[in-house]
């Protein structure tokens, strides 16, 4: 039981010795990009796992944080990293909008609506061209490290944050009017919790972090074009598997969906054949989990136990 | 208002209610699927990219005109519909997940591996079919000589424009007059009271998905004689297929072919006065105005005045 409590902490720990042991420029990158993703995940998953509201457009926040990032390098000639702290207002200000607007629908189109979202804002980012540069995209010309130590160090702290903030938030009354809100909002509203208020915040820190993860990207790649950071597939359908192979409102489901989406988006990209099919085995993989492993493979653990121990018997 | 200016709103607004009468049946397809299986699909637009790539492929190899092989991707796609409700959709109705939107995302991977797999078959470069008629048009002065103003009608348009009233109306007529299509409605309007009634509601949700695939798919046929095809299409009409549902009000038939004339008309007069890449824009814009102001959809406008 103890071992349960302190996994995170072990986990951590391990994490932050790894680039001491002169570990692989590439393993790190995978290592970054697996808790940039588990980072995303996260957030999705305190609103679509704990507060029930499926999000379809969480490229809308990535790629939000990530052009408050490049905009403040390629307009104000500021360093992207303060891309970090001023994502949060910015990000804040349009979820606090799109809330207002799409908070009022209920379940699909919900989902719908932020969809729609995404889109938007790629289509407006591509238009835009002389503020956001179009389809070219923004540049960062110098970067801060050539070497990925530091990226890995920011990205850990900034997953144990938001692990740390949204384990509290979850354990706290909020979560449980969270909760409430997912199982029967009708019933929530009639106990008194105003059912549009919580679900703003779920979608306002949600969005924050997305966008932090987006700013985080931009330093990172050094390089984003609209196609990139507001992709429907390859960003806010990801984010829903990372959320739904993983475990679906968990703590520890995003990071294992992150791990294995990423690692097996690594693997099929690096078979020349198959690269170019990975939206087919992504696709294919998000049915399979839909029709068989609905919660995950951490909310479904026991289930998959189960499957292992007849396998072993049998 | 010169000549000129009024010459070209009004082709505007001719080409925005031709584009609409297919956006309509784009409309009809998915409000039916959403009405009777209380479902969105996701997977609408790319179930519209296969049928044109079938229409596509029965061009350029055989050279069979895209409106002839309306009468081959419509069934194709009921076939295709049908065993996508049967074997995907309805096991994941009966799961028990925590998030209730599961078959919505389920659509979303069919989607995804649809178009996947289209881009593997056919690369991701652009295609259409060539028709030799694709630049005729009907003039306003042939017919009235001394007209003061200048308007003229695209025949593909026109011809599209043309099947997609016909099928609309034979849809009709299959949902208001037949067994089957009453059985259809009862289901979308009461589960519960139309199983009483002795209808077979599972039977029926496999009939109007594959129906709404049908639908789709012949839209998709009236639509490659105009439009070029890609593999990623299909994305960009599920999302019209979804705001003119929203629109015209959910799951009403009436209200998707009102819904579908007026996104038309909306987006044919943004790519003419503000500029082609913003129309897009303006499709969605409509869309967040509707959810504000009309969550009902524009026949609920009448409905309260009554």
């Amino acid at each position: 039981m103890d071992l349960k409590k302190y996994a995170p902490f072990i986990i951590l720990g391990l994490l932050a010795l790894l680039p001491l042991t002169g570990i692989s420029t590439y393993m790190l990158h995978v290592l970054i990009i697996v808790i940039m993703w588990s980072v995303i995940g996260m957030a999705w998953n305190l609103l679509g796992g704990y507060c029930g509201q499926v999000s379809f457009g969480h490229a809308a926040f990535f790629g939000m944080g990530a052009y408050t990032a490049g905009l403040l390098y390629e307009k104000l000639g500021m360093s992207a990293w303060w891309g970090l702290p001023i994502s949060v207002p910015v990000v804040t200000v349009f979820a606090l909008v799109m809330g207002f607007i799409f908070l009022r629908l209920r379940g699909p189109f919900f989902a719908l609506g932020t969809l729609a979202m995404g889109v938007i804002l790629r289509i407006t980012a591509e238009n835009l061209t002389g503020f956001t540069g179009g389809d070219l995209g923004i540049m960062i010309r110098e970067r801060t490290w050539v070497d990925k130590t530091w990226y890995f160090y920011i990205i850990l702290i900034l997953a144990a944050v938001t692990y740390y903030v949204i384990k509290k938030v979850v354990e706290s009354k909020l979560g449980y009017y969270f909760v409430a809100i997912r199982e029967d909002q009708d019933a929530a509203e009639s106990l008194g919790i105003d059912t549009t208020l919580y679900k703003t915040i779920a979608l306002c820190l949600s969005a924050v972090i997305t966008g932090l993860a987006g700013a985080f990207y931009m330093n990172y790649m050094g390089y984003i074009d609209p196609k990139v950071v507001f992709a429907l597939h390859d960003i806010s359908v990801v984010t829903i598997m990372v959320v739904m192979v993983g475990g679906v409102a968990t703590f520890s489901g995003p990071i294992i969906g992150a791990l294995i989406m990423v690692l097996l988006a690594e693997v099929i990209r690096s078979i020349p054949k198959l690269g170019m099919a990975h939206h087919t085995f992504f696709g294919i993989l998000l049915i399979v989990i839909i029709i068989f492993l609905p919660n995950g493979i951490a909310g479904d653990w026991p289930k998959l136990k189960k499957i292992f121990a007849k396998g072993k018997t049998a | 208002m010169t000549s000129p200016q009024l010459e070209v709103l009004l082709q505007t607004i001719i080409a925005g209610l031709l584009l609409g009468g297919l956006y309509a049946l784009i409309g009809i397809g998915m409000t039916l699927i959403m009405g009777v299986m209380k479902i969105i699909n996701l997977a609408h637009g790319e179930l519209m990219m296969v049928a044109m790539y079938i229409a596509y492929v029965l061009y350029s190899s055989f050279h069979i005109d895209p409106y002839l092989s309306v009468f081959l991707a419509a069934p194709v796609l009921f076939l295709l519909g049908v065993l996508l409700q049967k074997y995907l959709i309805t096991p994941v109705l009966r799961v028990d997940a925590i998030i209730p939107e599961n078959q919505v995302i389920l659509t979303v991977g069919i989607g995804m591996v649809l178009s996947n797999v289209a881009a593997i078959i056919f690369s991701s470069d652009y295609r259409s079919t060539p028709v030799d008629y694709s630049t005729k048009a009907w003039y306003l002065t042939d017919i009235w000589k001394g007209s003061p103003i200048e308007l003229s009608l695209s025949m593909p348009w026109s011809v599209s424009f043309v099947f997609a009233v016909l099928i609309t109306v034979a849809l009709w007529f299959f949902l208001a007059k037949t067994d089957l299509g009453k059985s259809i409605r009862a289901t979308a309007q009461d589960k519960d009271a139309a199983t009483l009634m002795g209808v077979n509601v599972g039977f029926m949700r496999i009939v109007s998905f594959g129906l709404g695939s049908s639908l789709v798919g012949a839209a998709g046929c009236l639509f490659i004689p105009i439009y070029y095809l890609y593999p990623d299409l299909g994305g960009q009409f599920t999302l019209i297929a979804f705001v003119i549902t929203i629109l015209g009000g959910l799951g009403s038939t009436v209200g998707a072919i009102v819904g579908g004339l007026i996104l038309g008309v909306f987006e044919s007069l943004t790519a003419t006065y503000i500029g082609m890449g913003w129309a897009p824009v303006g499709r969605f814009v409509i869309f967040v105005l509707a959810l504000i102001f009309i969550p009902g959809g524009i026949l609920s406008l009448f409905k309260r005045r009554r």
